[in-house]
């Protein structure tokens, strides 16, 4: 089996903090990583090379050292991998994304399946894979909280929702976004780390993919980023005072008087 | 053509705001003008914050503009196992300012099986007319036959606006629809308004897990479509005597190969989890310090008539089980009351819960985060804290 698995650069999370005076982000330092969401995916092939065979190939479109990430990845036990990188590729819309990776894909095919995190830790949209497997007439399935099994020509898997879970069953070739609940991943291994120095890893910039400059990047978008602000924190803060039964008195008044609670709390003792 | 930050070193006074804004550390200083590195993503902090305008993000080319065919606001009504998802009554409400706004129709889209009842409530929640697919094929939820029909919807009633709820289905196959459709879509937003001369949708979200908000528009394509986050818009009041009416709409099969075949589904609402729904949310993070005390987290909810929800600390710990997590990497709710009983607030667990109307804090530490961003603190040891609270609720006959 060909697995693609499709991962981003994107800043560490974990880094990311708020000052606490104004509000804004603290960034400083903070460092690139593979998109948390695309460990799970990239351990899910892995999982299913392992036990039917094949190939999986790392798929990422970006800056020149989003090259990294694919190293890491390579250093987990990815076998080939494959970097989008142009000038003109910045700025791009998840429609633009999906344009250039579905491009990406087709130098990389055939394949039978295509995994993706359920979504970026930075734009948050959650909308490459769909995008992504529209693009390429693929039938798909997001939030997969496991894979049941995989056959030939078909996978069954389920897919998390808000109040239980659905049992699909998809034709392949397919796409796949993953959520965290379907594995735990491994962790790099030596020769993994040795490979990821030496492999070689072929760059695709829009020429090589035939895209003009008109259908990546920032001019091949349909959404515009018109003003990006920091969120407004509009809450006034009260803080109770007084004994335990005095604090919980005056709180249970309060959410009252606010209509939140239908009791009428009287006696303070 | 390559898009780059365009910098006018002469406006710029060195004052390094635009260094300290970008969420990608894309901009440093050299020779006291900022440098942009490829990490840009021109997302337009940098030239929102620079006080001295020396900052432009390069436009888009000017394409033809958008299609003047497309005329009135549709919503999307999901619906599951034939209950209506309440967003979808949210969305209604806005849509009608929206509609009115721009003087145009509101419609809803509505799959499904036997969907008499569904299609006259969304009337009475303010749809002029609701176009219904009725077919046991769309009865579960495939993102194959969901997407192709409302792509199919689309193309034959032509809204200049789209909505739908930002729910696991909405954000699953709504991105299928605005691909198949070639058009832009906002994912997730918290709040829309209407340029009314431009009849352009101003659709604003976090992003970032929270930590930033960005205003997006859809100037060149038909129709400007949104996934919008549940209970983040009001419900209206529902009419007693609604005017619309109900379109059977003709779906075209050929094109839905059956390629997702949807063979089961499973509920799983361990003590009614329905987070994303409840008006009351108590959740418990470590600082409860035992699974068994998690009990009073439970009591407390029942009280209220709320649901129970958790910080990754508990989740991580083996007390709860993960359907409870609220946060970034769990769920993102907005009820009216939100209690927070020993959690610290990380940012993490922040974003998931920071819309909620009134958020009441209990933590033994005065600097915990959580102090941030609570409507009413209480600074003590939750053991004493909360079964005063719970003798009190009793005591007023809860
Ligand atoms: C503040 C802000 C808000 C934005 N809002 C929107 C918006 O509402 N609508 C919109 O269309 N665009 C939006 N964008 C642009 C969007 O972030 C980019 O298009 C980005 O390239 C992909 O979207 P994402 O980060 O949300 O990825 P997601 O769609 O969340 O990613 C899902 C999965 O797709 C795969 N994937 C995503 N990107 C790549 C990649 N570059 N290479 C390989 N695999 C990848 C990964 O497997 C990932 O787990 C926004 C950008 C910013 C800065
Ligand atoms: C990528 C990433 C994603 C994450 N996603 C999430 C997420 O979705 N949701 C989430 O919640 N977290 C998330 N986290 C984890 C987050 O950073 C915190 O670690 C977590 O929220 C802490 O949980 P906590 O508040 O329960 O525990 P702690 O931070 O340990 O806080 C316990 C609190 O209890 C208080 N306390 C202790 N004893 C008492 C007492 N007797 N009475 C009153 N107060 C007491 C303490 O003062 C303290 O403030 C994520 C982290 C990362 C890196």
């Amino acid at each position: 089996m060909h697995i693609i698995v499709c991962l981003k650069q994107v800043p560490d999370a974990r880094q990311v903090r708020l000052d606490p005076e104004t509000h804004t982000l603290i960034r400083q330092g903070v460092e690139s990583i593979i998109n948390p969401y695309d460990l799970y995916a990239l351990e899910a092939g892995l999982r299913i090379r392992d036990e039917r065979g094949g190939k999986v190939t790392v798929l990422t479109m970006g800056p020149p050292q989003a090259e990294d990430s694919l190293r890491e990845a390579i250093s987990y036990g990815a076998d080939e991998a494959a970097l989008l990188s142009d000038r003109a590729f910045a700025g791009a819309d998840t429609w633009a994304t999906s344009f250039t990776l579905a491009r990406g894909v087709e130098k990389l095919a055939p394949f039978d399946l295509i995994l993706c995190g359920k979504q970026a830790v930075d734009g948050d949209t959650a909308q490459v894979g769909p995008g992504l497997a529209e693009r390429l007439g693929l039938p798909y399935a997001t939030w997969v909280r496991k894979i049941e099994a995989v056959e030939e020509d078909r996978i069954r898997v389920q897919r998390l929702m808000d109040d239980g879970y659905d049992r699909l069953e998809i034709t392949l070739p397919a796409l796949l976004t993953v959520v965290k609940e379907i594995n735990e991943p491994r962790v790099p291994s030596l020769k993994g780390k040795m490979r990821a120095k030496t492999q070689k890893i072929p760059l695709y910039g829009a020429a090589d993919l035939g895209a003009d400059a008109g259908q990546v990047g920032l001019s091949g978008s349909y959404t515009q980023v018109m003003r990006v602000f920091a969120p407004v924190r509009r809450r006034e803060r009260e803080m109770l005072q007084g004994p335990v039964e005095k604090q919980v008195h005056d709180l249970w008044v309060n959410l009252k008087n606010r209509q939140l609670i239908p009791f009428d709390v009287a006696g303070s003792r | 053509m390559s898009a780059t930050l365009l910098i006018d070193t002469d406006l710029c006074s060195g004052c390094e705001s635009c260094v300290s804004v970008c969420p990608f550390s894309a901009l440093s200083m050299a020779d006291g003008k900022p440098l942009v590195n490829d990490q840009c993503t021109l997302c337009g902090a940098c030239a929102e914050i620079c006080p001295e305008g020396a900052i432009r993000v390069p436009e888009a080319a000017p394409a033809a503009g958008p299609d003047p065919a497309y005329r009135g606001v549709m919503i999307f009504a999901e619906q599951r196992l034939g209950r209506v998802a309440e967003v979808a009554f949210e969305l209604l409400h806005k849509g009608r300012e929206l509609a009115d706004t721009l003087g145009v129709t509101l419609t809803a889209a509505l799959l499904g099986r036997e969907l008499d009842g569904p299609a006259r409530e969304l009337l009475r929640y303010g749809a002029d007319r609701v176009y219904t697919v009725d077919d046991p094929r769309l009865e579960g939820f495939t993102d194959e036959a969901y997407g192709e029909a409302l792509t199919q919807i689309i193309r034959s009633v032509k809204p200049e606006i789209l909505l739908a709820g930002a729910t696991p289905i909405g954000r699953s196959f709504i991105p299928k629809t605005a691909t198949q459709v070639g058009t832009g879509l906002t994912a997730d937003c918290t709040e829309l308004e209407i340029d009314a001369e431009k009849r352009l949708l101003l659709q604003t979200r976090p992003a970032f897990g929270g930590n930033i908000m960005a205003t997006i528009t859809c100037p060149q394509r038909r129709p400007q479509m949104a996934t919008v986050r549940p209970k983040v818009l009001k419900k209206g009041a529902p009419s007693d005597s609604p005017a619309g009416e109900i379109v059977p709409f003709n779906l075209d099969w050929s094109g839905i190969s059956g390629k997702t075949r949807l063979l089961e589904i499973v509920e799983e609402l361990s003590e009614k989890v329905r987070l994303a729904e409840a008006d009351v949310i108590v959740a418990g993070g470590r600082g409860l310090q035992e699974a068994k005390h998690f009990s009073l987290i439970r009591e407390l909810a029942e009280l209220l008539g709320g649901a129970v929800g958790a910080s990754r600390g508990a989740v991580d710990s083996g007390w709860i089980p993960y359907a409870h997590q609220v946060g970034q990497t769990g769920k993102t709710v907005a009820p009216k009351l939100y209690v927070a009983i020993g959690v610290s607030g990380a940012v993490q667990h922040l974003v998931g819960m920071q819309s909620a109307e009134t958020i009441v804090a209990i933590n033994s530490d005065p600097q915990a985060p959580i102090f941030d961003v609570a409507t009413y603190g209480i600074v003590g040891d939750l053991f004493e804290v909360v079964p005063e609270m719970i003798r009190q609720l009793k005591a007023a006959g809860g």
